[in-house]
Order: structure tokens, then C-alpha cells, then sequence
């Protein structure tokens, strides 16, 4: 399906990423900043509004990582260009300056001694110029391993452990020989299979890395549990889609990084890696927080398998959906992008399945819309560390 | 037609994979890491996605599934039932 010479259409930044959408964000930087951003999404056609709830108060990491994710979504290679609007202009030019080293187009307005609507119609101005910008760019004929991407699942079920999941992991493993540059996460959902993961990384440094990120996370759900996670981990989605206990999702969870691949490296949250291979990324299970720090580390494509049937994508990220629950395809089939049910009745192989999603893969690299991009899901969800000051 | 599939031989637990399994029907299982079917007949209705058991559990023992531990019994369990959080719970948190 795919080898060295494998190439698809993709947009090449100023940076020299590759991305596979072309789209102008409206990003705010705060929550008191989401109408003004929304009402200039609304005036120039073509640009789009990234709302969220945070950006007042917080401090210490976890203002570091509220900064890096804002800035790593205006620096992802899919998108063209961005207006940040912030209700001062500190932490406005600390995001603007750091997308503008990109190379790629931002500008940058503050709420403060100008009111909304004097700020809606400097940054309209700004946008509608930006996107007649960005429509002439066109695509280019870009190499398989300037593609990146993530992967993490969700409403797992049991098929997902021995369906949709192993396709992923077969893609993984395809793209892994070719130099993509991959990404997996969801630290608490390796319980029970973290010993695996383990084994898989590439040196002692990595793996004492890996164990210390996991560890920690374990000391942060001992302290603040109730319980033993029922409902939560795993979810009641899950356990009505019969997974059991925390350890079945896990090893379910880990067929997703193949069978060949190297755990190269670990990231911090929404941090860019820093070369090809399969890097870990110390984040949240929850979908959306997961692949809004995915899509903030610059990975431009994301495969989602799901089980029960999670409905989850990204402003700026193509989430395509990979199903092998029969049921799931029956009643929910609008959300998925590649069915591999046939796994489970033999009518169709591991390596059938792979290149299946390998093929889906490129066909969205290429522009195809996704099943998320079609329905407009959208979900942009920051990750909090602690509270607000 | 497949009704269970176990991904490795020595797991505990295969995982119905078709719709509308009742009591007393015999099911064809596929052993996938070894390409084998195995026939079982079940004792409980069981939905799509959830698990059976392929041996008697008592309480205390552990449950494996892709050759590794995935929780503990906490009420005894007979080959054909199924197998859920009613009688298997974590052994971590």
C-alpha cells in the first residue's frame, strides 16, 4: 500500500511542515475573548473560531501549557494563517510572536481600550485579507514521511482490542518503516500493559522517562480517587461495550502502536516532537483533551478507533474514525470513516485492514472530508492542570 | 459463522462478536494468534462485545485475555457464562 515513494497533496508551510488543510483560525486567548472571535469567524467567510473556556488566572505550568497549546494550534501546519484575539495585549503578543516564527501570517488584537466592536472590525479587516491569502495556496506534491500522525481511541469496546485498534497499529507499523513522525498518549489507559510499552522503548533513558510520566500519573489518580475508577476508567460506555476492568482496556489500547514500532521518545503535553518515529505523549484519555494536544504538537492527521461509537473531532485536525463493532457500523455508520468488521468474521486480514486505513489516510491527506469534518465536529478542549489563581 | 473470537490460546475469555447469543447455543470460537476454531456451548444471554468464559473460574483467579493478566474473580464463574463486572473486578486502584 505504501512505501518509500508514496507521496500525497499537501500544503508546505513556511516552516517547511506539511499540512493537509489550509484553514484561517480566529483564536482567542482567553474565554472573555470567544464573541469577539466568533463574530469575526461569522463576518469573513472561510475563517473559523476556536472558542474555549480558559486563558483567565491560571499560573505556573499550567499557564505554560495553556500558552503552548494555543501556540502550537496556530503553528500546525494546517493551518495557514491566524488572528489572535486576547482582552490585553500581553498575552496576545506572546502568542502572536510565537506562531509568527513559523514564518506563517498572524496578527494579533486586544479588547482592552477598544470595546468589541471596534476590535471585531480591526480584526475582520485583518482576517478577510488573510484568508483571500490563504484560498490561492495551493497543494503540492509532498513525500509519505513529511505526513505526522496521532493516534488514540475512544468508547472502546471489546472490538476495538481485537478490531479497529490492531488496524491502527498495522498502519502504524507500515508508516513507522517509511519515517513518519507518530504519536500515542493516554497515560492512565496503559494500567496493566505499561510493563509492554516499556519494553518497547528505545533506551534506558526513554524508559525511565516513560516510567516516571506513568508513575506519576498513578500517584495523581491514587490521591484524588473515591473508587476503583468504575464509570470512569473504564467508562460506562465501556463496560456496556463489555470491557471489564482498567487492565482489558489498557492491552486493547496498546494494539494501537503495532507490533514492530519503537517508542523513540516521550513528550510533555502539546510539546513538538523532535524527529521521526513513535513518540508517547504524557496526556489525558479524554478524546477531545487528547487530540487538541496532538493537533498542538503539529501532528496534522489523526487515526480514532472506536468501538461504542465516540463522535469526536478537531477545528483543525482530520480525525478519521476506524470501526470494527458490527453493531456500531449499523446504527452509528455516519461516523466512521473505515469499517474493518469484517476482522472479526475472517473476511478480512490485519494487513487488508491496515492498507485499508493507509488508503483512507491518503485520500483525506489528499482533501478528502472526513466523517468529523462533514458532521462539523469541532471539539477543542485545553487540558487544565490545577485551578485558577 | 464466527460467534467469539479469543485472541490467544490460554486466554480465560473469548469476546462474542455477533448480535442476539442466547443461552444454550453452541458457538464457534476463532483462536486468532493460532488460526483455530474451538466449539462452546454458552449457559447466560450474552450481548455483542462482551465476554464469555472459556473455562470455570472459582473466586481469586485470574482472568487472561491476550496472554496477560486482566483483573480478578470475585464470584465463581462456569465455562459458557458470562463473564463481566459482576464477577471480575480490577486488581489495580
Amino acid at each position: 500500500m505504501i512505501n518509500q515513494d508514496t507521496t500525497f497533496l499537501g500544503y508546505r508551510r513556511e516552516n517547511g511542515r506539511v499540512g493537509v488543510r489550509n484553514h484561517v483560525i480566529i483564536l482567542p486567548v482567553d474565554d472573555i475573548s470567544n464573541a469577539a472571535c466568533e463574530a469575526v469567524a461569522n463576518n469573513i467567510k472561510g475563517t473559523m473560531a476556536l472558542p474555549h473556556p480558559y486563558g483567565r488566572l491560571q499560573f505556573g505550568a499550567d499557564l505554560d501549557l495553556h500558552f503552548r497549546t494555543l501556540i502550537g494550534t496556530g503553528c500546525n501546519p494546517n493551518v495557514a494563517a491566524v488572528v489572535v484575539i486576547g482582552i490585553e495585549e500581553g498575552w496576545t503578543k506572546k502568542i502572536v510572536d510565537s506562531i509568527a516564527a513559523t514564518g506563517k501570517p498572524v496578527l494579533g488584537f486586544s479588547i482592552e481600550m477598544h470595546g468589541d466592536h471596534d476590535t471585531i472590525m480591526r480584526a475582520s479587516r485583518g482576517a478577510r485579507e488573510l484568508v483571500q491569502w490563504a484560498s490561492e495556496k495551493q497543494r503540492e506534491v509532498c513525500n509519505i514521511s513529511e505526513l505526522w500522525v496521532s493516534t488514540k481511541c475512544g468508547e472502546s469496546d471489546t472490538t476495538s482490542g481485537c478490531g479497529a485498534n490492531p488496524t491502527v497499529g498495522n498502519a502504524f507499523d507500515k508508516l513507522y518503516e517509511v519515517g513518519s513522525t507518530l504519536c500515542f498518549g493516554e497515560t492512565s489507559e496503559l494500567t496493566g500493559g505499561e510493563q509492554l510499552v516499556a519494553d518497547r522503548c528505545r533506551s534506558p533513558e526513554v524508559h525511565a522517562e516513560f516510567m516516571r510520566m506513568f508513575n506519576r500519573y498513578q500517584d495523581m489518580i491514587d490521591r484524588h480517587k473515591t473508587s476503583d475508577l468504575s464509570e470512569s476508567q473504564p467508562t460506562k460506555g465501556n463496560i456496556a461495550g463489555g470491557l471489564t476492568t482498567i487492565e482489558e482496556k489498557a492491552l486493547g489500547n496498546i494494539q494501537k502502536i503495532g507490533k514492530k514500532c519503537v517508542v523513540d521518545g516521550v513528550l510533555d503535553k502539546a510539546e513538538a516532537p523532535t524527529g521521526p518515529g513513535l513518540w508517547f505523549m504524557d496526556s489525558s484519555s479524554a478524546a477531545a483533551e487528547m487530540v487538541t494536544l496532538c493537533a498542538a504538537s503539529g501532528y496534522a492527521l489523526h487515526f480514532f478507533p472506536t468501538g461504542q461509537g465516540n463522535v469526536i473531532g478537531n477545528p483543525i485536525v482530520p480525525v478519521i474514525k476506524i470501526c470494527a463493532n458490527p453493531r456500531t457500523v449499523r446504527t452509528m455508520g455516519e461516523h466512521v470513516d473505515v469499517d474493518t468488521s469484517g476482522l472479526l468474521q475472517r473476511d478480512m486480514n490485519m494487513d487488508g485492514a491496515g492498507d485499508a486505513l493507509l488508503d483512507m489516510m491518503l485520500r483525506t491527506a489528499n482533501g478528502r472530508l472526513t466523517a468529523a469534518e462533514a458532521l462539523g465536529h469541532r471539539e477543542f478542549v485545553l487540558t487544565r492542570l490545577y485551578e485558577s489563581a | 459463522m464466527i460467534h467469539f473470537v479469543v485472541h490467544e490460546e490460554g486466554d480465560s475469555v473469548g469476546t462474542i462478536v455477533v448480535e442476539g447469543i442466547q443461552s444454550g447455543q453452541t458457538l464457534t470460537g476463532w483462536i486468532m494468534e493460532q488460526d483455530k476454531t474451538v466449539e462452546l456451548a454458552t449457559r447466560s444471554d450474552i450481548p455483542i462485545g462482551h465476554k464469555i468464559a472459556l473455562s470455570d473460574l472459582s473466586s481469586d483467579d485470574t482472568v487472561i485475555k491476550y496472554g496477560v493478566d486482566i483483573g480478578r474473580v470475585v464470584a465463581p464463574i462456569k465455562a459458557g457464562e458470562h463473564l463481566h463486572v459482576h464477577n471480575v473486578k480490577t486488581k489495580r486502584w
